[in-house]
């Protein structure tokens, strides 16, 4: 009896101590949110990369979300991270140059934005020069040309004072001091959802459906050595991400006017080199190369097949280059074309999750 | 009465075990592969990869993008015909430093002296198309059309540097394609016959002479042989063929 006295007061102690905490704390624990992981991707490639400081929860990925529509983030409030990057053209712009709150275009294309968490070598921008993609978002918001703040400063003010961001901020991150640091974790954290893996190909990879002839031609054409030779920088049916997301001088100019990896990493042999695309849903992301420069599909086959530019840093891939590139028969470019769109993935582009609501 | 006296046995061998480590010698060290590369005399490694010229042995002047290989199922075999294998593979790519490292994930052997092999690429059973998660994820696949599974190495460069036509080589290698749907094993056995004496761990250095995959037997004539050359028969034997004289054993360290 004296055991289940001294039982009790020690259990009210405990519960005392407990409540006691919860006022003073009110902590939200935020629920871990699990990535929709294509079974492709778990079958033939290694796990996706999150960061241990930025693990993704809901309210974290609810949070980027509304942040990457959000004007907030531009000085006068006219322009978000979907003005450049529309879900309907796989997060890329339509546009050769994506233009700004003040009305001035940009040099490059923007990037689409999907399987970045696939992306090991985590560097961001088609030159490569952001590590990691919240080091990624930190940049456009004071870009004078992108979304225009001189710093991030007054956009932390419009955050800190805006009637429900820092609600939203404590039930992410546990603080409601919003910061640029935790923006960008926000918007990280949605744009490692941004998975792309049900197109065409990944169903017949899967062996939902099968490819037409053409398809099947385009892709030996893509596969083989002797003919497209896309492979080697651009996946395989083994690498369902299409790209190995490293950096290459595509032949595309003989002088280079944009030096590209070579610009960050001050080395003359990365000049023109540029961050191979992926060639997923190509359907939706014309146009095409850093700049932009090709308006069609039919127009980037070209390049490589008869319109490859010799310049000191070309890749040796381009093997062709003597030749002015692999001189594709008419029927092997259409046949290309026809497997590259099978990469296209209208489920990503159309997924409610990727839409503002 | 009986099963007292194994316990017993059994924890004085225990102590003793126990004793060694404390001397600091080990029974069974840990052994660990570093692979360095030159060209002949000239050292390469991630910071002259892509600067350095070098010339082959039928003259021409090179100028060196990339180089990335595959080695697996390494065995060492000591004086008694005693084989330890180690699981694993390791893809060395010459642009990351970290990557000329190959520790495998259990590699305690007995103190000894041996020899080492291992193999140059995958044997076939190994080299199942789309197996590897590491290997499929850095774009390392050898075509199905050529018999699938995955490149054994990827050499890729400019040739004639020194003239005003430079032009790309691809020396990739892999599986050989005989004919349409009929392929040959391309794998090679490195069978390095230098004595390792193995007293505690070990880190063993495998060389490999890049220059050699231009030498021997095949003097490499990339005027010839240049570009296409996966789906290429005769080249990729004599890749295989060359690949015998490329690796040798460096420093042990102990």
């Amino acid at each position: 009896m004296r055991h289940w006295l001294i039982y009790c007061f020690v259990f009210s102690i405990l519960l005392g101590c407990s409540s006691e905490d919860a006022k003073q704390d009110n902590t939200y624990v935020p629920i871990p949110y699990q990535l929709d992981i294509p079974v492709l991707f778990q079958n033939k490639l290694i796990d996706p990369i999150i960061p241990i400081d930025n693990q993704l929860t809901v309210e974290g990925v609810a949070l980027g979300k509304r942040l990457f529509f959000d004007n907030i983030l531009s000085v006068n409030n006219t322009k978000a991270c979907v003005s450049c990057h529309s879900p309907q053209n796989a997060f890329t712009d339509s546009n050769q140059f994506s233009v700004g709150v003040t009305n001035t275009s940009g040099s490059r294309n923007s990037m689409p934005l999907f399987n970045m968490a696939w992306n090991f070598d985590d560097r961001y921008f088609w030159d490569g020069h952001a590590l990691g993609l919240e080091q990624q978002a930190l940049e456009p918001v004071i870009d004078a040309i992108e979304l225009g703040n001189d710093s991030w400063e007054p956009v932390e003010a419009k955050l800190n004072n805006h009637p429900e961001y820092p609600q939203l901020f404590k039930q992410a991150f546990g603080t409601s001091t919003i910061t640029k640091t935790l923006v960008t974790k926000a918007i990280a954290q949605f744009e490692r959802t941004l998975i792309s893996g049900n197109s065409k190909f990944d169903k017949f990879s899967n062996g939902e459906v099968t490819l037409t002839a053409q398809e099947q031609n385009g892709l030996s054409v893509f596969m083989d050595e002797s003919k497209g030779d896309c492979f080697h920088c651009h996946g395989n049916p083994n690498n369902p991400l299409w790209t190995d997301n490293k950096f290459h001088n595509n032949g595309l100019d003989a002088t280079f006017s944009d030096l590209g990896l070579g610009q960050v990493t001050g080395n003359p042999n990365d000049n023109g080199k540029f961050k191979s695309p992926s060639l997923r849903n190509l359907a939706y992301t014309a146009p095409y190369m850093h700049d932009g420069r090709f308006t069609t599909l039919d127009e980037v086959i070209e390049h490589y097949s008869t319109g490859l530019q010799p310049s000191s840093t070309i890749d040796p891939l381009m093997k062709k280059v003597g030749q002015g590139g692999v001189n594709l028969s008419t029927q092997d470019k259409a046949d290309l074309k026809a497997f590259l769109l099978t990469l296209s993935d209208p489920s990503f582009i159309n997924n409610p999750a990727f839409i503002q609501q | 009465m009986k099963k007292i006296f194994v316990l017993f046995t059994l924890l004085i061998v225990t102590l003793s075990c126990h004793e060694d480590f404390d001397d600091n010698s080990v029974l069974t060290p840990k052994v660990d592969f570093n692979f360095t590369h030159n060209w002949d005399d000239t050292a390469i490694n991630s910071s002259n990869l892509e600067t350095e010229t070098v010339t082959n042995a039928n003259g021409e002047v090179i100028n060196i993008s990339s180089i990335r290989y595959l080695v697996s199922s390494f065995q060492l075999t000591n004086l008694a015909g005693e084989t330890y294998s180690f699981e694993g593979y390791n893809l060395t790519d010459l642009a990351i430093e970290d990557s000329y490292n190959f520790i495998p994930e259990i590699n305690n052997i007995p103190t000894g002296t041996y020899t080492l092999k291992f193999v140059w690429g995958f044997n076939e059973e190994d080299n199942i198309d789309g197996q590897y998660q590491d290997l499929n994820t850095a774009n390392w696949s050898w075509p199905e059309m050529l018999g699938g599974g995955y490149h054994f190495l990827q050499f890729d460069g400019m040739y004639n540097v020194d003239t005003t036509n430079p032009l790309p080589f691809n020396f990739h290698n892999g599986t050989a394609r005989v004919s349409e749907g009929v392929f040959e094993q391309n794998f090679a056995v490195i069978q390095l016959d230098t004595p390792i004496t193995i007293t505690n761990n070990t880190t063993i250095e495998v060389k490999m002479n890049l220059a050699e995959l231009f030498t021997n037997p095949n003097t490499w004539d990339l005027n010839v042989l240049d570009t296409d050359l996966m789906p290429n028969y005769q080249a990729q034997k004599m890749m295989q063929q060359n690949i015998m004289s490329v690796f040798s054993i460096g420093e042990i360290a102990q």
